[in-house]
């Protein structure tokens, strides 16, 4: 297991450096100018000086390799200096700074990164949480009306867009009710019972929006699972025995059931990390899903480059973790 | 065969399966499959009853319905003396150290996920109260019983060949001291030099523990080698029930001996000479099964009686039991007389034995 995980971890490394390749070419080839975005009583011969002072001059590969020594090389470095005090980069090593900002790229993501965590981590931990409960009862009772309307449920939950379901949460409990404030403020502070609770209120709607979106899938992975076991033959073996039914559906049923199902979730992490675009909008979380969007609407190269890339990165990296489980899971996968 | 009184330890009464058939928009009931059809038997304790039958005849479902695996539709079973047919969930599993089962597919029966130990010692832990040495005693035991190396007890089930496989499954039935034990077609998945021994281990295991079985099978050749008596179904009833040589020597029923003679015959001489009973047609669907006698569509011998009344499952010479009118005119005419002769021509009998 260990060779295999390392020799996939090698393997990783041309994999992930084509895919900076793809990234770097589509996001520089993509017809954006950094500049656009200045007010238009700038000369354009200032907005050239603007642009050749980004580097955009210079050739394509050249551009390439110099980003990818600024992430491989420098960056790490830099990072480690903040983390440890240590004084490992020197001051010509430049860090990779956000053209919209002109602030390291890295600050902006530990500053964006905590936002989406809370919110989007919340909602995949609870989304997972409710899906397997009703996966495993719509399983089990299969057609019957708890089963409906959880097909129903997750139905609805996969086909409307969390754009809809956001904003209809907002006109019922922020416009209507006024339970809950529609957008999410960054920076309230926990410090005691009562302000938890006013980050609570303000997590509930986009974390429902989201959970109800993974749980619908979830829940219809885990449900076909279950039906795939629960009609296997050493499920009647197991009530041959005379096992009681929580014996043979919990030990079973649910274990056999639980391999595909803990690799999609494994799979869906990084898209937790990848943060939700489309609901941090709605709700206003100013977190990495609507970093990326500023950054590409500003055509901010560096931004989107480096966010696109540390996606890929933890894309891979979960999809290896998904195999590993499988393997510890299933005696049947050997790796060797 | 009957110098001694026997016990029956299996009693099944009018045992019937339906599985209803949904459909519509609104999955209404729209009919059932009649896959057990109002079928009665007795085992004899220590005894082998074969059950054979071509696919979809019902022979599986009826094993599971007797050791209730299913929630029959109707009839009643009495295992031991007590009645199980409408036993409710704890009653059942409180009972089901004393009947057991064999799988056919002994790859798919067992847990993918657990190694031969647990698998084997389950039931153990479900309804004993042995300590961990001693259930691991127990296992080794049964390892050794059903000829498995001690050596690959913590292996899963996938590392065995079939036949290993199926001595998992034996093992595992056998770990409750079952006095009963249904063997599903248990020989059906396995290479054929593999089914000699694993039904020579079953005969042993019979003589060792006093287990009584019921052995589903569509090998007439291994029924024949292995059952005491045998009963014959044809889609969702038994048609014949006989003591083994009686069956196979002067079957009564049109469908046994079709049955019978579709054996083939090891010398070619013989076989090239033989007449086949072939039977035309195909078998009735079991959500709508014809009106009389289920057979009355295909049988060779048919008459009118056959498409009006079913004929009723009885005992025509002692011990002897079969469905069919042919033997009714017989019992009028002659009152009582061994039916066989005016049955059929008995040239493929006599080949066939």
């Amino acid at each position: 297991m260990l060779t295999y995980t390392i020799r996939r971890l090698l393997i990783a490394i041309p994999t992930l450096l084509f895919i900076s390749l793809i990234i770097f070419l589509v996001v520089t080839l993509a017809p954006s100018d950094p500049t656009a975005n200045l007010p238009l009583s700038i000369p354009s011969e200032v907005r050239a000086q603007i642009r050749e002072s980004l580097g955009l001059n210079e050739p394509l590969l050249v551009r390439y390799l110099l980003w990818l020594r600024q992430f491989f090389v420098y960056e790490p470095l830099h990072i480690l200096d903040q983390a440890f005090g240590w004084s490992l980069a020197t001051d010509d090593m430049q860090r990779i700074l956000s053209w919209q900002t002109r602030s390291p790229v890295a600050d902006l993501i530990v500053q964006r990164m905590p936002q989406t965590l809370w919110v989007v981590g919340t909602s995949y931990i609870i989304g997972v949480l409710i899906a397997l409960p009703i996966g495993i009862v719509s399983a089990y009772r299969q057609y019957s009306w708890f089963d409906q309307v959880g097909t129903f449920v997750s139905m609805a939950g996969f086909s409307v867009p969390t754009f809809f379901t956001g904003v209809l949460l907002i006109v019922i409990f922020s416009v209507q009710l006024g339970w809950f404030p529609s957008i999410y403020d960054t920076t309230h502070e926990v410090t005691d019972l009562a302000s938890f609770w006013v980050q609570v209120k303000q997590m509930i709607m986009p974390v429902a929006v989201l959970a109800l979106y993974n749980a619908a899938q979830i829940s219809r992975f885990m449900r076909a699972s279950m039906l795939d076991n629960l009609n296997q033959d050493y499920v009647r073996t197991a009530r041959a025995k005379g096992l009681s039914e929580q014996v043979v559906v919990l030990v079973h049923v649910l274990r056999n059931s639980m391999i595909p199902v803990v690799t999609v979730i494994a799979l869906g992490v990084p898209t937790v990390f990848g943060g939700a675009i489309i609901t941090e909008q709605v709700f206003k979380v100013n977190g990495i899903g609507q970093l990326l969007i500023i950054a590409i609407q500003g055509g901010d190269v560096p931004t989107v480059q480096t966010l696109t890339f540390i996606f890929a990165v933890l894309i891979v990296l979960f999809n290896l973790v998904a195999d590993v489980l499988y393997g510890l899971l299933d005696p049947r996968i050997r790796y060797d | 065969m009957f110098d001694a009184p026997r016990r029956k330890l299996v009693e099944v009464n009018g045992l019937k399966m339906y599985f209803p058939i949904h459909g519509g928009i609104l999955r209404r009931r729209l009919g059932e499959v009649r896959a057990v059809d109002d079928v009665s038997f007795d085992i004899y304790e220590g005894e082998t009853l074969g059950l054979v039958g071509e696919s979809g005849c019902g022979k599986s479902t009826c094993g599971r319905a007797v050791l209730r695996l299913y929630d029959i539709t109707e009839g009643s079973i009495r295992i031991d003396g007590e009645e199980i047919g409408d036993a409710g969930y704890k009653l059942l599993r409180a009972r089901r150290p004393k009947m057991q089962m064999v799988f056919q597919d002994p790859q798919a029966s067992l847990n993918p996920r657990m190694t031969v130990a647990r698998i084997i010692g389950e039931p153990l832990d479900e309804h004993t109260a042995l300590s961990k040495p001693e259930k691991l005693d127990r296992i080794y035991e049964l390892m050794d019983a059903v000829g498995l190396n001690r050596n690959f007890a913590n292996r899963y089930p996938h590392e065995f060949s079939g036949g290993q496989r199926q001595r998992i499954g034996i093992a595992r039935a056998l770990a409750l001291n079952p006095k009963f034990i249904v063997c599903d077609e248990p020989i059906a998945a396995l290479d054929v030099s593999i089914q000699a021994q694993v039904v020579n281990l079953l005969e042993d295991l019979q003589s060792k523990f006093g287990l009584t079985y019921l052995f589903i099978s569509h090998d007439l050749s291994m029924v024949r080698h292995i059952a005491t008596r045998v009963a014959v179904m044809y889609l969702g009833k038994v048609v014949e029930l006989a003591p083994r040589d009686a069956l196979y020597g002067a079957p009564m029923h049109p469908y046994t001996q079709a049955l019978l003679s579709a054996v083939p015959e090891p010398d070619p001489n013989i076989e090239t000479r033989r007449e086949h009973i072939i039977l035309k047609g195909d078998v009735p669907s079991p959500a709508n099964p014809p009106k009389g006698c289920n057979f009355s569509t295909r049988c060779p011998q048919v008459m009118d009686i056959c498409r009006q009344i079913d004929p009723e499952f009885r005992e025509v010479v002692p011990g002897h039991y079969a469905a069919c009118h042919l033997h009714d005119i017989q019992q009028t005419r002659t009152a009582g007389e061994p039916a066989a002769q005016e049955v059929s021509p008995s040239d493929q009998q006599g080949e066939v034995t």
